[in-house]
């Protein structure tokens, strides 16, 4: 068949490529020269007339940790669904990178590219192990011939381990998901996505329903993944906020009130008033 | 279900020939074989010999259980409730009826050796141009896998590509089969209308009377069975099949982790339409007679009361299920006829109450 000639053509070229799931997913067209990774500008989305989204610009720079806060119905979870084509924009320009516009790929093509997301409510496949669950994220050919013969070679398996111990799930490797607890959940969920090799990560309250432990554990695995990824995190937990964020962006009825550190958005008067009512 | 497991104990549950799955191949060779030996061997007055006619009723039964397997696969594994599932067994079936009509030649009652009778009643002169080609054995053979797979591909890449999932695809499967239905039904669709096709004598030159093709008719069955069954179990237990397990627990997570969910669903429904194909085309001869009546929507839904009996998500539980539920319509159908359907849907409340994981649930609650 034509594309395995093609393929193993194209593997002999890249000798230096041994390991798909290794190499970052997007390498091929994922272009941040310019030093920013997500482009949204005057993103409009209205659902029955309810403008959910409102003339949202929002950019994200490689490597950043950002924090986004707002009250219900900001549109925060809106956001994301439009980053990973779950929802297209009636108007507005998403891109990946220079070169990637978001808004003709769809779910896959876009967890593909490189872009990982983690659901509010844990999201894990229940009925397969911890080990499963890593295993199906990861990175490689997703194709379906491609799954029937797949085998996990050791290389693999390391990973596999690697991440299991990354997000404290070690000694969990053989357990159902489903019967994880929730705060494990919420790490194995964050497991999957590392398991993606994605450039972007975005995270929907990644601590809501944690205990105070769980919710430091959680801030360190955060912030130890800034830098090599980029991270989006949508959150409400201020203090938690407080003890990953370096940027704060506070969405309002849509759209961008203010950005800045958290100092800065707590003390200022535009937020408080949308906060507190003041 | 207990929640930790070792290395050892998962590497076992994902062999390919797991202890449960060589228990089901043994018992279902050991059944193929008393059967064989009894039918053959006893003379006919002796209280061990197996009638010819319970042999080929048997054989009826392992064609349903290749049925109820095709559709555990994807509604077992992948959560596609197929309501439809009995129209790609009636496309496979039509398929070998086709062959065994053109094996008939002159000895019809009209004598002619070129048209089926129905042609000749409906004074029709030549052979339609989809009936070309039938009067090859390998031709025939490959449409029973063709025609119902290329009918599941349309079906699923249209449903799947469209995000219809849930009870709106068990409904247009229903639609589907029915469709099906009103169209075999008409004499111009050249089927044979009504009627069906039937009065078949021969398969490659042997009668289809004889014992001897009738015991082979069902050990030929049974090796259907055994192999479909392994190859379902082939890809449960592949990454593929884990991947189809996902989509059936959290659908647009598998998605968003990058499968093309579409495609993955529209191969296996296609997989699992063939073999529905194969199972109708070993099943008609062996009762002698296909027609419209197995599109009817009831058919499919029985298929997914079988599963569900029997238990889903195990494959063998689907073969227990279709031959239990088979086995008491016979009986029933016999003896208290008009109580039949109350008992299958009295059945299928039950077991949806008391038995979520069915019959073989049972015995493996009673084993742990």
């Amino acid at each position: 068949m034509g594309f395995s000639v093609g393929g193993y053509l194209e593997a002999i070229r890249h000798r230096d490529r041994v390991f798909d799931f290794l190499a970052p997913q997007a390498s091929m067209n994922l272009d941040v020269s310019k030093g920013y990774i997500l482009y949204l500008e005057d993103i409009n989305v209205s659902f029955d007339g309810f403008k959910a989204i409102n003339n949202l610009n929002l950019y994200i720079k490689e490597g950043e940790l950002r924090c986004i806060i707002g009250p219900n119905g900001a549109g925060k979870t809106t956001m994301m669904d439009i980053i990973t084509g779950k929802t297209r924009p009636d108007s507005g320009s998403a891109w990946f990178g220079q070169r990637l516009n978001l808004l003709e790929m769809d779910e896959p093509e876009i967890a593909t590219a490189g872009i990982g997301r983690k659901f509010q409510k844990p999201t894990v496949f229940e009925e397969h192990t911890v080990f499963d669950n890593l295993d199906l994220a990861m990175a490689g050919n997703k194709n379906v011939m491609a799954l029937l013969n797949a085998r996990l070679n050791t290389a693999q398996k390391e990973r596999i381990a690697e991440v299991m111990e990354m997000i404290g799930l070690a000694d969990h490797r053989y357990q159902r998901a489903g019967s994880l607890s929730h705060g494990q959940k919420q790490w194995l969920e964050i497991g999957m996505l590392l398991m993606q090799n994605p450039k972007l990560l975005l995270v929907d309250e990644p601590v809501a329903g944690m205990t105070h432990q769980e919710m430091d554990r959680t801030a360190e695995l955060l912030n130890s993944l800034a830098g090599r990824h980029s991270v989006v995190v949508v959150e409400h937990d201020m203090d938690f906020v407080r003890s990953i964020a370096r940027n704060v962006t506070v969405l309002h009825q849509g759209s961008v009130l203010m950005e800045g550190t958290m100092d800065q958005v707590q003390s200022d008067p535009k937020v408080k008033e949308v906060y507190l009512g003041e | 279900m207990e929640n930790s497991k070792t290395a050892a104990d998962i590497a076992k549950e994902n062999a390919l020939f797991d202890r449960k799955s060589v228990l089901f191949l043994v018992v279902l060779a050991a059944v193929c074989v008393f059967v064989a030996v009894t039918n053959m061997l006893f003379p006919e007055d002796s209280a061990l010999h197996v009638p010819t006619y319970t042999v080929s009723l048997l054989g009826k039964y392992l064609t349903y259980a290749l049925l109820a397997v095709a559709v555990d696969l994807i509604w077992g594994f992948m959560g596609v409730l197929s309501l439809g599932h009995a129209a790609f067994f009636a496309l496979g079936g039509y398929a070998m009826g086709m062959y065994l009509m053109r094996q008939i030649g002159d000895r019809g009652v009209y004598g002619n050796p070129e048209l089926p009778d129905f042609m000749v009643f409906l004074n029709w002169t030549e052979l339609p141009w989809f009936w070309s080609g039938f009067d090859n054995f390998g031709f025939a053979m490959l449409m029973v896998v063709l025609a119902p797979g290329l009918l599941a591909f349309i079906f699923g890449w249209l449903a799947f590509r469209s995000r219809v999932t849930g009870v709106y695809l068990s409904i247009i499967t229903q639609a589907l089969t029915y469709a099906l239905m009103l169209a075999f039904f008409r004499n111009e669709m050249g089927f044979g209308g009504n009627n069906g096709l039937t009065d078949f004598k021969d398969i490659l030159g042997f009668s289809l009377q004889g014992d001897g093709m009738r015991l082979t008719l069902f050990l030929v069955s049974g090796l259907a069975l055994a192999l479909g069954y392994i190859a379902c179990r082939y890809i449960t237990v592949s990454k593929l099949g884990r991947v189809t397990i996902a989509i059936r627990d959290a659908e647009s997570r598998t998605r968003f982790t990058g499968y093309k969910v579409h495609n993955i669903k529209l191969w296996i429904f296609t997989f699992s339409a063939a073999l529905a194909g194969i199972a109708g085309a070993l099943y008609v001869p062996q009762v002698g007679i296909i027609n419209p009546g197995e599109f009817s929507p009831l058919n499919s839904i029985e298929v997914v009361v079988w599963v569900a009996v029997g238990g889903r998500a195990t494959l063998y539980g689907a073969v227990v299920g279709a031959i239990v539920v088979n086995y008491a319509k016979s009986w029933f159908t016999a003896v208290l006829p008009e109580v039949w359907l109350f008992a299958l849907g009295g059945l299928f409340v039950l077991v949806t109450l008391f038995l979520p994981q069915g019959i073989v649930g049972l015995l493996r609650r009673r084993n742990a």
